[in-house]
């Protein structure tokens, strides 16, 4: 696969680290309701197709990037900064 | 004998002799020919036996799909297995051997397999060899073992070398035939980057072996114009020798380079093979189309091969396929095979062309057989004749003949581009499977495409080059293919002999005959993966390549199903098989992996220091004085720190710089314990959990500055670590200002530990107080040493004893060290390794690496004090659920052996008086050591309910390494409990 | 027809006649007692132990591909029970003991081969983890031996042991772990399961669940609807898919595991060993090949295929620890979709909808599970109630924290 880093350009997949799904959203009080972390912690969607997902620059800029990749033919839609993705998450996929 | 070398003809060179041998034997060939066009021009037909029942092969194909004529290459380390003799080029003191024969390829014990074929049908060993149940592995799964596999391979280390690169590229062009070289030719014209890649050791593909004329000449002529023009281009790389064998995403392409495959051995300047990976931003396949064989008694007779082949041995190797020759085609194709046999001199016995209509075609000078079949052969080792079936007079005609070619239509070659998935698609007026949609970024041209005349292959690939050429915006120049005659190409598929005697091969490697597929599907195995599963059709190491079709089809007709209800098997990467070593390049034995050295690496081997493996880095275990082993060298070294002072280079340790306004609240979330209130100057202890609410890491972290703090990190987990505070700050609290970098490497760093620690930092550092009133533990400073090396040092302490450790530039890391060791030397300084460093964090309590483990809590390793409910932070919200607080969960304790006894890490505890079990099971031991400080075997262990258990006595199971012991349950704090060496 | 000599001689003598199909081609029926979802070798033997230890016989298989499509033709066919924590090991082993009677029991030889499974460490930490491990096998009465380098080199000779970046320093063995012929085991469950009156369905997709007043009433697929009793998801690899057609969200993620093979050689490697400084595992099959594999891609997928990156990090680790592995050739190389769950460890539960039970996230080691997989989901089909031996693999375990999580990643599926 290649990724097209915002910073660094077309890059091959082996320079980065995949941790996954980037749907969940961290649920803002810790002492709030256990099932919302149990959801974030430990459910995925797991969708079949577009799936945007976090993917790291190790061995490049070392920006965490959210990825818009499809999960059955692996090609890649859209890569965007972690950082600015916080903002325009879409609502979460189904299977 | 059969084949014989013709007299003139061919792309060998007459002028030079190769000697080569096989099976012991000497023969002669020319540069330019194979191994098998050597062997067949020496009239060799034998060159093997099959994999069931050790029937005698000969040569089918003239390349990669060859199933039959597999031998072992070369020998002793270099021993190459199931190579096929198509494919070797020759060279002088080649040295094969045939395979799956014994005693000898000739005389062929296994042949009997042949007499039993009724009672080894596909499928039989599924219903048989289960009584006795012991038998399988003892008896009959050894025997089977033996009897199967193909050629033997090497156990020793391989002495050639081989390389990875990678390769970009506008345009990829796979195959050099008509079709891509007037692809790579336009492509080139139009200021493409492209590679043309080819696995012959010339360019020309199918004209190599063919008299129709280009441009009103020899075909060699006009494809040497168009290499001499991509020759002299500067934007296009020709790569023969060199297979792509596998598509995948991205349009990335694995690609394998013969460099030298075809010498002796490789120069010694030269690696063997060159995997490449090739990033194309279009690839354009031009690979061509397989001949596809027939299925009819005896089809697998040495002396039995495609038409192409016997084409190939006569126009390109000038080799006669034998001195009688038949053609059997149900494609228009053996005709022309036929005309071009005849025109280099060779004699025919007959055309045989099942088909019913039409006029034979003329200029055949030997008898056409019209409507009439092949249904069997014969001869011993090797074929005599064929009997024929005239089907329009119901006569039989026995047939003199030597070889007998199969011009059963063609396979376009679509392999490569079903490797992402995509499936090829059946067309009826060619009998056969074209490639599916495959998108703009890998196109097909030429017979790969299902065109199967010259002309039709180079408009289909000038078209595909000036669509690539519009959407990469380089519009492709007019380019005029040569011309050249049409051809017929007309196939009327037969897909097998109804009217067979004897055996017909479907899949000739694996000896799956044209009665094992009815069977199968009769049985239920109707789909055509289960079909092939059932009697492995496909699955040798050709793949399928010729006998895929062959098998689908006739299972659609069994089963009363149209071909593209049944489909195809999946094809896989690769499209040849390929080596491992070139897959793996030079990242074997030692090059494995790349090695971390500390910067004192060179210094510790100075002082004797034993280095071992710990994860990338290398470490020192010990540094042994005189004869003193690993034990007796880690014992001084304990007592060396518990009662004067040493050194021990503490470099690994991740160190992760933190600077920014909100870094006390961003080490706040990321450790479960408090870091508000950290004066600056002061180091503290952190705690780290997952999100999981179990533990990650954990090191001190000091803070420098108002805004700037040093993390430390655990070697082990110093890469993940970084990588996760990354995470935090720019996924999930970019509105967070501070900055992380990791300085593992900007910094050297050696820990001072012993009693005579801070008499011997007093002496190093320029001028800073180290008393233990201006210095007490956790202190922190940026200062100097040494008279102004830039330096910070720290009051912290893995061992327990009183201690510092000093961070200096990597750079002056040595000097660091060896200041240490001058400054040291009237207290008996000296270094300790990773040993004695173990010892005494065991002798101290202090959880590591075994403690550590992803499946621990703050709570089981008596931490549970440090996790705040005033803030949030990773792991928080996780690390309170009712499993963490479970009483019964293991906790660390110290233990001791009650009456002496070598506990080790991995024992188990079990309750005392019970006998083994499940049920006795209360913990394990998670690190250990021989203590020289309190004479003794000590550990950390995990116990359940274990902080109320202390003085309960154990038992210690161990009977992996045969150990029974007693244990005492203690603190896990062994050496001064009150911690009054850390802060004297 | 019952299988053996006398079957194959019959068939010598009688040709095709002779020939039995080795399981029904049925039409669905309007109702069952227990759909089965999902054909490959969980499906399978979950409907054959329901038949043969419950006496529930009414019972249909829905494959949407063809029998044994799934992972249990896709797999590296190795068998053990060296597991390491509570609620694995018990369960592992009885999937073993399982493998041990299998083919008796199903009369179709799957070629189970107790040819050992050797784990390499190179580390003083790698041999303690093992020594922890072997403990904990013995405990439950399984077979463990720790062997020093010298006993794996007498064993294993052709190893690196001389040149290595990581040098060997032994192994974990056991004896009576192996290899079984993978596709075998579907079809030797399948003949089993349709001889005890399970009906087969291929080609059958199920393309949505029925769910009334929260119970489970049937199946809507690509041959009608079908009505049952109790619904069983044995679908992994897509079982993300399958839950949330019935409002279930899972602890899973779907990632590909390649597999590879070499072209078949004479006798090389008799037990299956692995390394411990890379990912990397291989055997022999009977057929010649060696058949080995590594680590997941790392990323989310559906297709069964994966990429370079991983091939040539498998091999690395392949040719390091085999040197003469050099000269061979990779034949095929594959990808299956595996169930990846948040701790590497499976789940075989009953579900908070009524008569819905789920049997996922296997991660790597599904295939190996097989037969104690479907003597567990049947047990827990028939009885509303998981057994004791698959107590500690229910879903609300990443509710409380009790996760089983061998390799000490946390919820991260793929680190496991």
């Amino acid at each position: 696969m290649i990724v097209t880093c915002p910073f660094c350009g077309d890059r091959p997949s082996e320079e980065f680290g995949v941790l996954g799904d980037a749907a969940p959203v961290r649920p803002a009080d810790p002492a709030g309701d256990p099932e919302a972390w149990y959801d974030y912690v430990y459910l995925r969607a797991n969708p079949r197709g577009a799936h945007r997902e976090y993917w790291h620059h190790v061995g490049g800029c070392r920006q965490w990037l959210v990825v818009t990749r499809d999960t059955t033919t692996h090609d890649i839609a859209a890569v965007e900064p972690a950082r600015l993705a916080k903002q325009t998450a879409p609502e979460k996929g189904e299977p | 004998m059969s084949g014989y070398r013709l007299d003139g003809g061919g792309r060998i060179d007459r002028s030079r002799r190769l000697a080569f041998r096989f099976d012991g034997e000497t023969y002669g060939g020319h540069p330019g020919d194979t191994l098998a066009s050597a062997l067949t021009a020496n009239g060799v037909r034998l060159l093997g036996r099959s994999f069931k029942y050790h029937r005698p092969r000969g040569l089918l194909t003239d390349g990669p799909a060859e199933p039959n004529a597999l031998v072992e290459l070369r020998g002793g380390a270099r021993r190459e297995p199931n190579t096929r003799a198509t494919t070797v080029e020759l060279y002088e003191g080649l040295e094969a051997r045939s395979q799956n024969a014994w005693p000898s390829r000739g005389f062929d014990i296994g042949a009997v397999n042949g007499l039993l074929s009724p009672l080894l049908p596909a499928g039989f060993y599924y219903k048989t060899f289960m009584w006795p149940a012991a038998f399988w592995e003892r008896v009959y799964e050894p025997l089977i073992r033996r009897a199967a596999g193909l050629g033997r391979a090497t156990h020793a280390a391989d002495p050639d070398t081989y390389e990875k690169g990678t390769l970009h590229c506008d345009l990829l062009v796979v195959g050099a035939g008509p079709a891509g070289l007037i692809a790579a030719l336009a492509a080139v014209r139009a200021g493409l980057r492209v590679i043309l890649a080819d696995d012959q050791p010339e360019a020309g593909g199918r004209l190599l072996a063919r008299r129709a004329p280009l441009d009103e000449d020899e075909p060699l002529i006009w494809r040497d114009k168009v290499l001499a023009e991509l020759r002299s281009a500067p934007n296009v790389r020709v790569m023969p020798r060199t297979t792509v064998f596998g598509w995948y995403d991205g349009n990335l392409f694995g690609a394998l380079e013969r460099v030298a495959d075809h010498l002796l051995a490789p120069p010694t300047h030269l690696p063997r093979l060159i995997y490449w990976r090739i990033h194309a931003r279009r690839a354009l396949l031009c690979a061509g189309a397989e001949e596809r064989p027939l299925v009819f008694g005896g089809n697998d007779r040495p002396g039995v091969m495609l038409a192409s082949a016997g084409q190939s041995l006569a126009l390109r190797y000038g080799v006669a396929p034998g001195r009688r020759v038949a053609v059997f085609a149900t494609a228009d194709s053996g005709y022309q095979v036929a005309r071009d046999l005849q025109a280099a001199g060779v004699r025919l016995a007959a055309v045989i062309d099942p088909r019913r209509d039409g006029e034979a075609p003329a200029g055949i000078e030997a008898p056409v057989y019209r409507h009439t079949v092949v249904t069997s052969t014969r001869g011993g080792r090797g074929l005599a004749g064929a009997q024929l079936l005239d089907k329009a007079h119901g006569r039989s005609i026995a047939l003199d003949c030597d070889a007998l070619l199969m011009a059963g239509g063609w396979n376009p070659t679509v392999h490569l581009t079903c490797h992402r998935g995509t499936k090829p698609v059946w067309r009826d007026d060619l009998a056969a499977f074209v490639p599916g949609e495959t998108g703009d970024a890998f196109r097909v041209a030429g017979a790969a495409a299902g065109h199967l005349s010259t002309p039709a292959c180079f408009a289909s690939a000038l078209e595909a080059v000036a669509a690539i050429g519009t959407e990469l915006g380089k519009p492709v120049p007019q380019v005029t293919a040569p011309a050249c005659p049409e051809e017929a190409s007309e196939v009327t598929p037969l897909w097998w002999i109804k009217e067979s005697k004897g055996k017909a091969f479907v899949d000739f490697q694996n000896d799956v005959t044209v009665t094992d597929i009815p069977l199968a599907a009769a049985e239920g195995y109707r789909s055509v993966e289960m079909m092939k599963r059932y009697t492995t059709l496909g699955m040798a190491t050709d793949q399928g390549k010729t006998s895929g079709v062959n098998g689908l089809a006739i299972l659609a007709e069994v089963t009363g199903r149209p071909i593209p209800e049944v489909g195809t098997t999946t094809y896989r990467p690769g499209y040849v098989p390929v080596a491992l070593g070139a897959l793996a390049g030079p990242h074997v034995g030692p090059e494995f992996r790349p090695v971390r050295r500390s910067p004192l690496h060179r210094w510790m081997l100075r002082q004797g220091a034993a280095m071992i493996e710990a994860g990338a880095w290398m470490r020192p275990s010990h540094y042994a004085r005189g004869e003193e082993d690993w034990f007796a060298a880690m014992c001084r070294e304990v007592k060396t720190v518990r009662g004067r002072v040493g050194i021990c280079d503490v470099s690994t340790l991740g160190k992760i710089d933190v600077q920014g306004p909100d870094a006390a609240e961003f080490l706040n979330r990321v450790y479960c314990n408090g870091w508000k209130t950290l004066p600056v100057g002061k180091a503290r202890y952190g705690l780290m959990l997952r999100e999981d609410g179990f533990v990650y890491d954990d090191g001190t972290t000091s803070r420098l500055g108002e805004r700037h703090y040093l993390m430390t990190t655990t070697t082990a987990n110093a890469a993940g670590v970084m990588a996760h505070l990354e995470f935090c700050l720019q996924a999930l609290w970019p509105e967070l200002d501070v900055q992380v970098a990791s300085v593992t490497d900007q910094w050297g760093q050696i820990a001072l530990a012993g009693p005579q620690a801070r008499a011997v930092l007093a002496k190093l550092v320029d001028g800073l107080d180290v008393s233990n009133a201006a210095f007490p533990f956790l202190a922190a400073a940026e200062t100097t040493v040494l008279g102004g090396i830039p330096a910070r040092v720290f009051r912290i302490s893995f061992s327990g004893e009183l201690a510092y450790e000093i961070a200096v530039p990597a750079d002056y890391s040595e000097e660091l060290a060896e200041g240490l060791m001058r400054c040291g030397a009237a207290f008996g300084i000296a270094p300790y390794g990773g040993e004695a460093l173990s010892t005494m964090r065991i002798e101290k309590g202090h959880p590591a690496g075994a403690e550590l483990d992803g499946r621990t809590t703050a709570q089981d390793l008596g931490l549970g004090k440090l996790l705040s409910s005033k803030k949030d932070y990773i792991g928080r919200a996780m690390c309170r659920r009712e499993a963490f607080e479970d009483p019964e969960r293991p906790v660390l304790v110290g233990l001791k052996p009650v009456a002496g006894g070598k506990l080790r890490a991995g024992a188990h505890l079990l309750t005392a008086g019970d006998t083994p079990s499940v049920e006795a099971d209360q913990g394990w031991i998670a690190s250990s050591c021989y203590s020289p400080t309190l004479e003794s075997y000590l550990a950390l262990a995990f116990l359940k309910r274990g902080r109320a258990r202390i003085g309960e006595e154990l038992v210690v199971y161990d009977p992996l390494r045969e150990g029974l012991y007693t244990g005492l349950v203690c603190d896990p704090v062994f050496v001064d409990p009150e911690h009054e060496r850390l802060h004297a | 027809m019952r299988y053996g000599w006398h079957s194959v001689l019959k068939q010598a003598f009688e040709g095709l006649a002779a020939v039995a199909p080795a399981w029904r081609t049925p039409e669905p029926k309007p109702v069952y007692d227990v759909v089965i979802v999902g054909g490959g070798a969980h499906g399978l033997a979950t409907a054959y132990y329901l038949a043969k230890e419950h006496g529930i016989a009414n019972v249909a298989v829905l494959e949407k591909g063809y029998l044994g499509s799934g992972n249990v033709g896709r797999n590296t066919t190795i068998v053990r029970s060296n597991y390491l924590l509570d609620g694995n090991v018990q369960f592992y082993e009885k999937s073993m003991q399982l493998w041990e009677g299998l083919e008796q029991d199903l009369n179709f030889n799957a070629m189970v081969s107790q040819r050992g499974v050797l784990n390499l460490y190179h580390s003083d930490a790698q041999r303690d983890a093992f020594a922890r491990r072997g403990t904990a096998m013995r405990l439950h009465g399984i077979d463990a031996e720790l062997l020093d380098r010298d006993q794996v080199r007498a064993l294993v000779p052709f190893l690196d042991f001389d040149n290595a970046r990581f040098p060997i320093q032994g192994g974990l063995l056991q004896r009576r772990g192996g290899t079984v012929r993978h596709d075998a085991v579907a079809w030797g469950y399948a003949r089993g399961a349709d001889r005890r009156g399970v009906d087969i369905l291929q080609h059958c997709e199920v393309t949505g669940i029925s769910v009334e007043n929260g119970r489970v009433t049937g199946v809507e697929t690509t041959r009608g609807r079908i009505a049952c009793r109790k619904l069983a998801l044995a679908t992994a690899g897509n079982s993300s898919r399958t839950a949330a057609m019935a409002g279930l969200k899972l602890p899973i993620e779907s990632h590909v595991l390649q597999a590879f093979v070499s072209e078949a050689i004479k006798p090389y490697i008799d037990q299956v060993v692995t390394y411990g400084a890379g990912h990397f595992y291989v055997s022999q099959s009977d057929k010649g090949g060696l058949v080995f594999g590594g680590d997941i891609d790392g990323y989310n997928s559906y297709a069964q295929r994966g990429n370079l990156p991983t091939v040539e990090h498998v091999v690395e680790a392949g040719v390091a620890m085999i040197p003469g592995l050099s000269r061979l050739r990779l034949l095929r190389s594959w990808g299956g979709v595996m169930d990846m769950s948040m701790d590497g460890s499976p789940i075989i539960d009953t579900t908070p909808v009524e008569g819905l039970y789920l049997n996922c996230g296997w991660c790597y080691g599904g295939f190996k599970a097989t037969p104690a997989s479907g003597w567990c989901f049947a047990h827990t089909i028939a009885r509303d109630e998981p057994h004791a031996l698959n107590a500690k693999f229910r879903l609300d375990r990443f509710r409380s924290g009790r996760v089983i999580d061998e390799k000490g990643g946390g919820a991260r599926p793929n680190v496991h």
